[in-house]
């Protein structure tokens, strides 16, 4: 096999969407080892929470994720909450409601994305850019709602910042109503596809002992079986008024196939719960005015699209936190790619590293290293590439376009 | 049982203090020995999944705290200990119990400078490699 030896242009590139280090150690075909180098977005954030006070917080979490935009501060508001006994205990219900509606059409242009990315690795660039055309409507409601496509402002301690208008709904029914139709024609596509069927089962397979061994989070746990969802576990905003009906999902393979089909189904459940949502959303208040924080030690979690977010807040009675420690779902989704994608092909590792929907387009951030003479032998453009090329040969292998 | 009484009954009188905060959050404190085989039977024996863990410096010492989840009653146990050496803070690692933990301790490692005793990898993860030797930034620097 010959080497190709790339000079490595080091973990910033202008073509990259976000750094992060991925290093592949392989022999012949196989990935038997990787190396996960994460950091270089560090920005400090707990340290910079401690100088700054709790109404900031909010603003300043929001800018950890561009993508799970909202569940960061929402966890961040129910740590400082709980201070006071809980959500429930001080945030009108109304606000309640709106809280889990933008959570919700977060959590739906979050897998679409997602989704997105998946089609272009394993070379349905057609999935690539219907998922994010049909994402489109998805943020131009988060605009008509909050003012912006990400990065809402939506959540403070006590409440949320703006309500929903009753003009408004209409419209956010009806991008909803057009949605559902385009997320079963996902589902039918990976599920009736046997070209791509093909492509995802059994590809970076977590058991559901390395689920718990790792202790992931989120549909990366669910598609191995572990059933964890904190919306059920310890509800918050509008489940916690018993008033939405909704099923958690779950696989049990644990492949990508598997966690493709969690996140696609969680997409319908996701419609279905803002729906209801709209319906039972009483008229009130949306925001408590809390003034002061007390002192003592909160814990907030969320269902972010990625697994349980949490916060823990150390308060000591003044206006800033003592202590803010963040814990997003992907440090340990991240870190279970030890095993997942130890023992895979390199043409299933881009798709594998995808799966745990990591909190950015990390997979361009590859190197592959061949384990017998430490040479690198192609960088992430390469890997993308190859799991493009297996998809082909699948094709090629079923001139019918499936199975004989 | 609940799972509050099998904790209690299973750490027996390694708990020195137990604080049920709230019906969701509850926190008891246990010396830092005690910390590996606390962890091992929260984990291994009652089946808690671990969420993450915490460092804070304090003036009395670095303390720890472990947030378990238990999932189905949607509470969140936090095991709480303190490293009183503040001159060289270490205490065992959780990582040979769980792999989970690897990273979470490695960052407070990084941040804090306490030593975990045990872990297969303790080397830097979220800060820079020419991050200065012994600059921990979360600790405190003569602050009032």
């Amino acid at each position: 096999m010959s080497h190709k030896v790339i000079v490595p242009i080091g973990p910033y590139h202008p073509l990259q969407e976000e750094p992060e280090f991925f290093q592949l150690y392989v022999e012949g075909e196989k990935v038997v080892d990787i190396d996960i180098i994460i950091g270089y977005n560090h920005r400090g954030i707990e340290k910079l929470a401690e100088s700054k006070h709790y109404d900031q917080i909010a603003f300043l979490v929001e800018r950890i994720c561009g993508i799970c935009s909202s569940s960061h501060p929402y966890c961040y508001v129910l740590a400082v909450e709980d201070l006071f006994g809980g959500e429930a205990n001080i945030v009108p219900e109304r606000a309640l409601y709106i809280r889990t509606i933008i959570d919700e059409l977060q959590r739906i242009h979050s897998h679409l994305l997602w989704l997105g990315l998946v089609g272009h690795f394993i070379g349905y660039n057609t999935i690539w850019m219907w998922a994010w055309k049909y994402r489109e409507p998805v943020l131009d409601m988060f605009e008509m709602v909050t003012g912006n496509r990400n990065n809402y402002a939506m959540f403070k301690i006590g409440g949320v910042r703006r309500d929903i208008l009753e003009e408004d709904i209409p419209l956010l029914k009806k991008t909803l109503d057009e949605l559902a139709p385009s997320i079963k024609m996902f589902y039918g596509a990976i599920n009736d596809d046997p070209v791509i069927k093909a492509r995802l089962k059994e590809a970076g397979t977590l058991t559901k002992e390395q689920a718990i061994d790792w202790c992931v989070v989120g549909p990366t746990a669910r598609a191995s079986g572990v059933n964890i969802d904190i919306r059920r576990d310890e509800p918050y905003g509008a489940f916690l008024m018993n008033t939405i009906d909704w099923n958690v999902v779950l696989e049990k393979n644990g492949d990508v196939f598997a966690k493709t089909m969690v996140r696609i189904l969680e997409m319908e459940d996701s419609i279905s719960i803002i729906n209801q949502a709209l319906n039972k959303m009483p008229k009130g208040e949306i925001d408590a005015n809390v003034k002061d924080v007390p002192p003592g030690e909160g814990i907030g979690r969320v269902e972010a699209p990625r697994g349980e977010c949490i916060h823990y807040i150390k308060s000591d009675g003044t206006n800033r936190p003592v202590r803010h420690k963040i814990r997003a779902p992907s440090f340990m989704n991240v870190a279970s790619d030890k095993v997942a994608a130890v023992g895979g092909t390199i043409s299933d590792a881009t798709l594998t590293l995808a799966a745990v929907d990591p909190c950015y387009c990390c997979t361009e951030r590859v190197a592959v290293i061949n384990k017998t003479d430490n040479k690198k032998i192609m960088n992430g453009w390469d890997l993308v590439r190859l799991s493009q090329e297996k998809t082909n040969k699948i094709k090629e292998g079923w001139p019918n376009g499936r199975p004989e | 049982m609940n799972m509050r009484d099998k904790i209690k009954d299973g750490l027996g009188n390694k708990i020195k203090v137990w604080d049920e905060r709230s019906a969701r959050r509850i926190y008891f404190t246990v010396e830092p020995n005690d910390v590996y085989k606390s962890v091992e039977f929260i984990f291994k024996g009652l089946g808690l999944r671990f969420s993450t863990a915490s460092g804070v410096d304090l003036p009395e010492g670095f303390e720890m705290i472990y947030h378990f989840s238990f999932d189905k009653a949607g509470e969140v146990y936090s095991l709480r200990t303190l490293i009183k050496d503040k001159a060289r803070p270490e205490i065992d690692s959780i990582a040979p119990i769980f792999r989970g933990a690897e990273w979470v301790e490695r960052e407070i490692w990084e941040m804090l400078g306490i030593n975990f005793k045990g872990h297969p990898n303790l080397k830097r993860l979220l800060l820079a490699e020419d991050w200065p030797e012994g600059e921990f930034p979360l600790r405190r620097k003569n602050e009032s």
